[in-house]
């Protein structure tokens, strides 16, 4: 028996309590002060419904353009090798490392009318910086690296021996692809397009420089808090906050309940 | 004549790689370029005269504070969570991982709303606060506050499956040849994880010079007092400062790039992996 | 049926094959013997597709394959690790080969079903269809693998050290059922082995490779009795050498005779009982060699530091470079 443990038990479990426990229950002591009523009146608004749309919207649009890129990029990364391969699988992890404001300002310099890819996009109508479509792109910029995680190290450790078992038995590239590779990786890839989404919800500095913010129109949740805020409105503030908490857990809830029956299943 | 047997076609292939390519340069990297060419738009004088201004520098040594003070508190933290659930038994083990890692699934706005709502003028402690002249929100310990909650889980969750795979047979070895408890993990331990740490602090302070959201919220954006770098930067772009905004941006850019490289050393160097969440 | 002719085979500067040349008769039962790094399973891989020669032909039932993607030459290839696919059940796995099979020889979902069926009962697997891999011992993977093999019904069966990832126990049992299989069968299989007991138990023919070159093909009596090379002698049972002018004498550990004027004398330095036989160890008076006897153990046991005198009654002799120059009694 090692020595420490009611040391570094107690520690941890007091700096939880204080530093993450006591101020996220605030926020539910908060709501539970206001009435549930109150909650659900304000929360569910007509402006935060729309803002709640917008972000769930191009959160779960995000999520799957990187489902399908985030996937192609993986198995480029694990599979084929070329020259500048480390520098890319290094630049993946760049949405981790780039502080959200500077993305926001980046992405708004390249999309917007003016800007180095808008001004081709303008002419043809279509416009991104200030629409749904900004906000999401701004959100795959932010989630691709969740996906290329999640998928990579399943991908890597897929042994070649099953894809060769595939083709003796006759099964065409693509065959092998749909139902050997695809079933092996799908949990990680729901994974990743989970975290993606998750982290699109919440996310407000990348975002908010290229969306507009018109209330109703390109106004997203985490921005609709600090408007209320900025309005001394804290009832409302913890409302839509309470909204999106549940909100995420419930995703991640639901992505480790999928993945504990797809352990359990294979036995693992 | 060397033919892989089972693989796609060279054609296949080259379709993949050029896809994978164009979507990172599209979403990656022109973004990372964007930002220093804005920065350098007009040349490098208004380049380094926008960061020689006050309340640049003032930004720039507020963000350097904030971390020096954040990431040694969850650098310890963290050690002391990894070692808590990485050498010992005890039930209730994933219900404390799953909370350590809470933060991750916050919106960063919540997390700065949070401590507005404890410490806040109208906040559970602001009344109290008011009554003794202390202020947290509005001010550097709200900043604090906010990003140790952001920064929380990472060393916690770079450690624990370092430590898990390393299980603790040094230890015990150290322990029956007689070390007490601090020397076992001063000369055992901390030497076994140091790479693994440095990796989890290198994130973690990527992360809390960079935050945003959450600071945005407690911080009042109060020039030269409570503006951090990303906040300054916010501030310059609305204001129509665009080569200043980016002159800002472009130094935690550099921050970025720097933490990606020492990061890849890292992995190199060490196998030391990244999860998925950060 | 199988006819190989010039098979080579490089990785980067790594000679794998130099030139192999094999044919295996319908029916036939095939062992692959060598260490790693013999070949072997390269050998197996090019014969099933899933490696390409760089020169030479496969010629598979009179069809030339050489250059015929793995997914076309209908062989049936079971892997050492048994490479299921663990998210579909048992029955999917067995039946995988007939669903993705196009055209018109794609079978009705009943049939399919039926067939997996029925061939789980071939390999003793009734009821487990609704498994998946994970919950499945060892062995039993390995039988649902053959299965799965023997599903899109092969011309041909290629076995990757079928044994290798199993208790010796059930490596035993496996063995015994596999072959009785092959005889209800009659299916050629070619199966590569690290293991020279489990090639002379389940072979009708041994294929002794080493370094990238067959070194002997043969029974498994002849293999054993009258190796060719004296890596096969050395590789193939146990082996003692004795150094004579020109090259060397090779005989096995019982292939003696005790004589009290006997041309050997051992001094025993190590004695323990090897199953029915007493196994007496030491160095040779005079050359000094390590030399390992049988002696019946209907004796006494020999004891240490005593001398036994023999004659090898049968004994090989290969010369320095290689040739087997003289194959009876001495």
């Amino acid at each position: 028996m090692l020595p420490g443990f009611g040391l570094s038990f107690g520690f941890t479990l007091a700096w939880l309590t204080l530093i993450v426990l006591i101020p996220l229950a605030t926020i539910f002591l908060k709501a539970g002060g206001m009435g549930w009523a109150q909650v659900v009146e304000v929360g569910f608004s007509e402006r935060a419904l729309a803002a709640y749309q917008l972000s769930f919207g191009t959160a779960a649009m995000a999520g799957l353009v990187n489902a399908v890129f985030g996937l192609v990029v993986a198995w480029v990364l694990v599979r084929y090798s070329f020259p500048g391969k480390q520098v890319v699988s290094a630049l993946v992890d760049l949405p981790f490392a780039l502080p959200t404001a500077v993305a926001g300002i980046a992405l708004t310099a390249l999309y917007a009318p003016q800007g180095w890819i808008g001004q081709y996009l303008e002419p043809l109508g279509i416009k991104v910086a200030f629409t749904w479509v900004g906000i999401t792109i701004a959100l795959v910029f932010i989630g691709l690296p969740f996906v290329v995680r999640s998928v990579e190290p399943v991908l890597a450790d897929l042994g070649r021996e099953v894809e060769e078992a595939a083709a003796t038995l006759g099964a065409t590239r693509w065959q092998t692809f749909r139902h050997v590779i695809f079933p092996a990786i799908g949990p990680a890839l729901l994974t990743g397009f989970a975290l993606a989404f998750a982290r699109g919800v919440g996310e407000y500095g990348s975002v908010i420089f290229i969306s507009g913010n018109m209330p109703g129109r390109t106004e997203i949740a985490p921005l609709l808090i600090v408007t209320q805020l900025e309005q001394y409105a804290y009832a409302g503030a913890t409302a839509i906050a309470v909204v999106m908490m549940l909100a995420s857990f419930a995703v991640l809830l639901l992505i480790n309940l999928v993945q504990a029956a797809s352990r359990r299943r294979m036995g693992a | 004549m060397s033919v892989q047997a089972i693989t796609e076609s060279p054609v296949m292939r080259a379709v993949l790689i050029t896809i994978a390519l164009v979507f990172l340069g599209f979403f990656l990297l022109l973004p990372l370029l964007a930002v220093f060419s804005e920065a350098l738009r007009e040349g490098a004088g208004p380049f380094l005269d926008a960061l020689h201004t006050a309340d640049a520098l003032a930004a720039i040594r507020l963000t350097l504070l904030i971390a020096a003070i954040s990431v040694p508190l969850n650098m310890v933290f963290g050690i002391a969570a990894s070692w808590a659930i990485t050498k010992f038994q005890f039930p209730g083990k994933a219900l404390l991982i799953t909370l350590i890692d809470l933060p991750f699934s916050v919106s960063p706005v919540v997390s700065g709303l949070i401590f507005v709502l404890l410490f806040g003028a109208n906040g559970l402690f602001g009344a109290w606060l008011a009554e003794h002249d202390l202020k947290i929100i509005f001010a550097v310990p709200g900043i604090v506050l906010a990003t140790v909650f952001i920064t929380f889980p990472f060393v916690a969750r770079e450690l624990i499956p370092l430590m898990l795979e390393q299980g603790k047979d040094d230890e015990e070895a150290a322990i029956s040849l007689g070390a007490n408890g601090w020397q076992t993990f001063w000369h055992v331990t901390l030497p076994n994880i140091r790479w693994g740490l440095l990796y989890g602090v290198l994130l973690c302070n990527a992360r809390a010079m960079g935050e945003f959201g959450a600071v945005s919220v407690v911080s009042g954006h109060i020039r030269g007092e409570t503006n951090t770098m990303p906040l300054h930067v916010e501030i310059l772009y609305n204001e129509y400062d665009f080569v200043g905004a980016f002159a800002v941006a472009s130094l935690l850019a550099l921050l970025a790039l720097v933490t990606l490289v020492a990061k890849t050393v890292l992995e190199w160097r060490f196998g030391l992996h990244a999860g998925a969440r950060h | 049926m199988i006819h190989l002719r010039g098979i080579t085979k490089r990785f980067g500067d790594y000679a794998a094959l130099h030139g192999i040349d094999l044919d295996v008769a319908p029916g036939e039962f095939i062992a692959l013997l060598g260490p790693s790094g013999s070949g072997k399973t390269t050998l197996l891989r090019i014969i099933a597709g899933l490696e390409f020669q760089d020169s030479g032909t496969v010629l598979l039932g009179g069809e030339d394959v050489s250059s015929t993607p793995v997914a076309d030459r209908h062989v049936g290839f079971v892997f050492q690790h048994y490479a299921l696919f663990r998210h579909m059940t048992v029955a999917d796995n067995v039946a995988f080969g007939l669903s993705v099979r196009r055209g018109k020889g794609r079978l009705p979902k009943a049939a399919r079903r039926a067939r997996a069926e029925e061939l789980l009962r071939l390999v003793q697997l009734e009821g487990l269809g609704s498994r998946y891999p994970g919950q499945l011992s060892g062995g039993q993977r390995q039988r649902v693998a053959l299965a799965r093999a023997l599903a899109i019904e092969p011309r041909l069966l290629l076995l990757d050290e079928p044994f290798g990832a199993l208790d010796a126990k059930v490596r035993k049992d496996l063995r015994r059922w596999l072959r009785d299989l092959h005889k209800a069968m009659g299916l050629t299989s070619i199966f590569v082995t690290h293991d020279q007991e489990e090639a002379l138990e389940l072979a009708d023919r041994v294929v002794v490779m080493n370094q990238g070159r067959i070194e002997q093909i043969g029974a498994p009596d002849a293999v054993y009795m009258n190796p060719e090379t004296p890596f096969v002698s050395h590789f193939v049972g146990e082996t003692n050498r004795l150094p004579a002018a020109g090259g060397e004498i090779h005989f096995r550990p019982h292939e003696i005779t005790l004589s009290a004027d006997g041309a050997e004398a051992l001094l025993v330095d190590n004695v323990f009982r090897k199953g029915a036989v007493w196994r007496a160890e030491g160095l040779l008076e005079g050359s000094g060699q390590f030399v390992e006897l049988d002696l019946p153990s209907s004796g006494d046991a020999p004891q240490l530091g005593q001398t036994i005198r023999f004659n090898p009654h049968r004994a090989r002799m290969f010369t320095a470079d290689g040739d087997q120059t003289q194959g009876e009694t001495r």
